[in-house]
């Protein structure tokens, strides 16, 4: 057991400001509105550092950096920002526990899921992106004999991004790396729940790219985000939020005609067959940990796997054991690496949890485990902790079809494998979905069958770099976490030449 | 037979918050959201800031009372401050999976993400449920909505 000196504390490996500025052209300058709002760490609750108001004034200036940036660095060459890439990639892992620290006090995370998951994930999604954009090409088609068209990629320019507190480093590099890699500058506006630790990173990597490349403001969404989307002066829009949101940020680049890529979250079934149960393996324990992941990052995951599905034939035993399994969740100090689950990230966060388990009991849902708020004691009296809790239902209910982005589980059971497909996509959502199965035709149909963008098949919670990741209907445009991830990023240009003397002999 | 009951409703907490807002902003909306990290949260914008159309349900209004001025009863006397309603707009697809239930716009302290108005002034607005009863769901089921919305029962997607 090991725990992380808290910051603040003697001998923490992350110290965080009194006070933060925005990051606008590679350093801190002051909000043009002179304000700050002060941000609590989720593990206890109390205020760690104060941190820029913006508005729509900071957001123009760090848009005159980006563009004053964009000439030049749209004009690097691939190599070069590759190399700058790997190198923020290297420095992150040098200073990967301290990156983790500051990321559990910002964000309230278990410190073992900063170390071992968000922080090695996007060291690797810089590495990913620079060999990505190493080895795209443009293309030529040959029209006819003399006449030939040129494909060159091409950044967009400066384009804005919108970040989401769940994973506020990871979903940053998420982002960062494709338009990054693929010549863009950006001007990056953190949730206001997590707004230090994305600074901690620019601190540590501001030497490595070139001022104005990277800007990030702060503040909150009505006055620092708002004029951000609605900004004539991006060429993209990227968000990662909730659906109401995401349809008044299409509508904003609706109205300045550019693209958006848009992550909406889920209410992802993981669904457990029958033959799971066959023996009592490795592999059965494996669905155990599969079943429990309803719990990883404290539920707030937009692919969490929070409606779980199991065959009827196996449902008592099936649920019995998972039901232990998720009552083994060792919750306590965030920054202790046994920790299994830390703390939600705001107040208001779990006060929608708890609603949600009052609907829940109110539709008429079994209370399983779980279901009130875990106060810890010393300090942690004061941070947002909850308990793992599971209801059992049906899917009609709203907890079955709303995103409650906490560590709460829906059960049903289903009948046979058409049961199972039904009851799947039985939701307005797309995002993630988890099958398990011996049988590799039963799991494959399944995978095929589920209106979702990425079907965990005998595992969960994944995340490579590789792997595409993105929503069917309502949750979202766009893939993220894949080299396709690049066009969103990029313009095509088109140069169409002829080779031949030959007038076409129109005039 | 009774008329259907109001779908949403308002606590006295949040109708203090929805006054400020009013005063800085002018007339106001809200559209429920759904999806992750501040799904499920209602959103409340300058009115038509959000573009509602066919694809939204109006599931009702807010009304908050105007405050008397001196020695005046009404909401409009000199010195008191007009009342004024709220819509409460929320997707058509999500309508269905919450009708059977009645919404109350709450607040809490904290600080949503979104470009909803409130989370400058420290709180955030939160939806509390409760089941209709089975009497109010059949005068429900019975009445047409304005906007045709119980039209959607049967929805296939």
């Amino acid at each position: 057991m090991t725990i992380y000196a808290a910051p603040g504390q003697p001998g923490s490996l992350a110290t965080f400001r009194e006070r933060y500025d925005q990051w606008i052209g590679g350093e801190y300058v002051a909000p043009a509105s002179g304000r700050y709002f002060e941000n609590p760490t989720p593990v206890t609750g109390r205020t760690f550092t104060e941190v820029a108001r913006g508005d729509a004034a900071d957001i123009e200036r760090a848009l005159d950096a980006a563009h004053g940036a964009a000439r030049t660095w749209g004009k690097t060459t691939a190599t070069q920002r590759a190399v700058i890439l790997n190198k923020i990639a290297d420095r992150m892992e040098q200073n990967l526990e301290l990156l983790a620290v500051a990321e559990t006090w910002d964000n309230g995370k278990a410190i073992r899921e900063t170390v071992g998951a968000d922080i090695p994930l996007a060291i690797d999604h810089f590495r990913y992106f620079a060999g990505a954009v190493r080895a795209e090409e443009g293309s030529i088609s040959q029209i006819d004999e003399d006449t030939v068209a040129y494909h060159f990629h091409e950044p967009l320019g400066v384009v804005g991004q919108i970040i989401p507190w769940n994973f506020p480093l990871l979903m940053a590099v998420w982002k960062l790396a494709p338009a990054l890699a693929a010549g863009n500058c950006v001007v990056l506006k953190p949730a206001e729940q997590t707004p230090a630790s994305i600074l901690v990173l620019m601190e540590l990597i501001a030497d490595l790219l070139p001022p104005g490349v990277v800007n990030v403001v702060n503040g909150f969404g009505v006055e620092a985000g708002k004029p951000l989307a609605s900004s004539p002066r991006i060429r993209k829009i990227a968000f990662t939020g909730e659906t109401t949101t995401g349809r008044l940020i299409m509508q904003y680049a609706s109205q300045n005609l550019i693209p958006v890529t848009l992550e909406l979250g889920g209410k992802s079934p993981n669904i457990f067959f029958e033959d799971v149960a066959r023996e009592q393996d490795a592999y059965y324990d494996k669905t155990l940990e599969g079943f429990t992941m309803f719990a990883f990052n404290q539920g707030e995951v937009c692919t969490a796997p929070s409606r779980a599905l199991i065959q009827e034939s196996i449902y008592d035993r099936f649920l019995g054991d998972a039901v232990a399994r998720t009552q083994a969740i060792r919750q306590g100090n965030p920054l202790d690496t046994d920790t299994m689950m830390g703390a939600q990230a705001s107040n208001d966060q779990l006060e929608k949890i708890l609603s949600y388990v009052d609907i829940g009991t109110a539709e008429g849902a079994r209370l399983v485990t779980g279901g009130e708020r875990n106060v810890l004691d010393g300090d942690l009296a004061g941070g947002y902790y909850m308990q793992p809790t599971i209801f059992e239902g049906k899917n009609s209910m709203r907890i079955f079809q709303e995103e409650i982005f906490g560590p709460v589980l829906a059960v049903t059971s289903f009948a046979d494998y058409d049961d199972a497909m039904t009851i799947a996509n039985d939701t307005l959502y797309g995002l993630g979905a988890g099958v398990w199965s011996r049988e590799s035709t039963i799991a494959y149909r399944a995978g095929r069958e589920i209106q979702a963008g990425r079907v965990w098949t005998n595992c969960y919670h994944a995340y490579p770099a590789a792997a595409a990741f993105g929503g069917y209907k309502g949750s979202g445009i766009g893939r993220e976490n894949h080299k396709m991830m690049l066009d969103h990023y990029q313009q095509t240009k088109n140069i169409l030449v002829s080779y031949s003397a030959q007038k076409l002999g129109f005039f | 037979m009774s008329s259907p009951p109001e779908r949403v409703a308002v606590t006295e907490a949040a109708i203090e918050v929805l006054r400020r807002l009013r005063a800085q902003h002018g007339e106001l909306m809200f559209h429920q959201s759904g999806g992750c990290c501040d799904g499920s949260s209602p959103m409340c914008y300058p009115a038509g800031e959000f573009l509602v159309g066919d694809a939204d349900v109006r599931l009702g209004e807010l009304v908050v009372a105007g405050s008397p001025g001196e020695g005046a009863p009404g909401g409009d006397a000199p010195g008191g401050e007009a009342g004024f309603v709220v819509p409460v707009w929320m997707s058509r697809n999500q309508y269905v999976y919450w009708r059977h239930t009645h919404l109350t716009i709450d607040v809490v302290s904290g600080r949503g993400a979104g470009f909803s108005l409130e989370a400058p002034e420290g709180v955030r607005f939160l939806i509390r449920s409760r089941l209709f009863s089975d009497e109010e769901q059949r005068a429900l089921d019975d009445a047409v909505a304005p906007d045709g919305a119980e039209a959607l029962t049967g929805w296939a997607f």
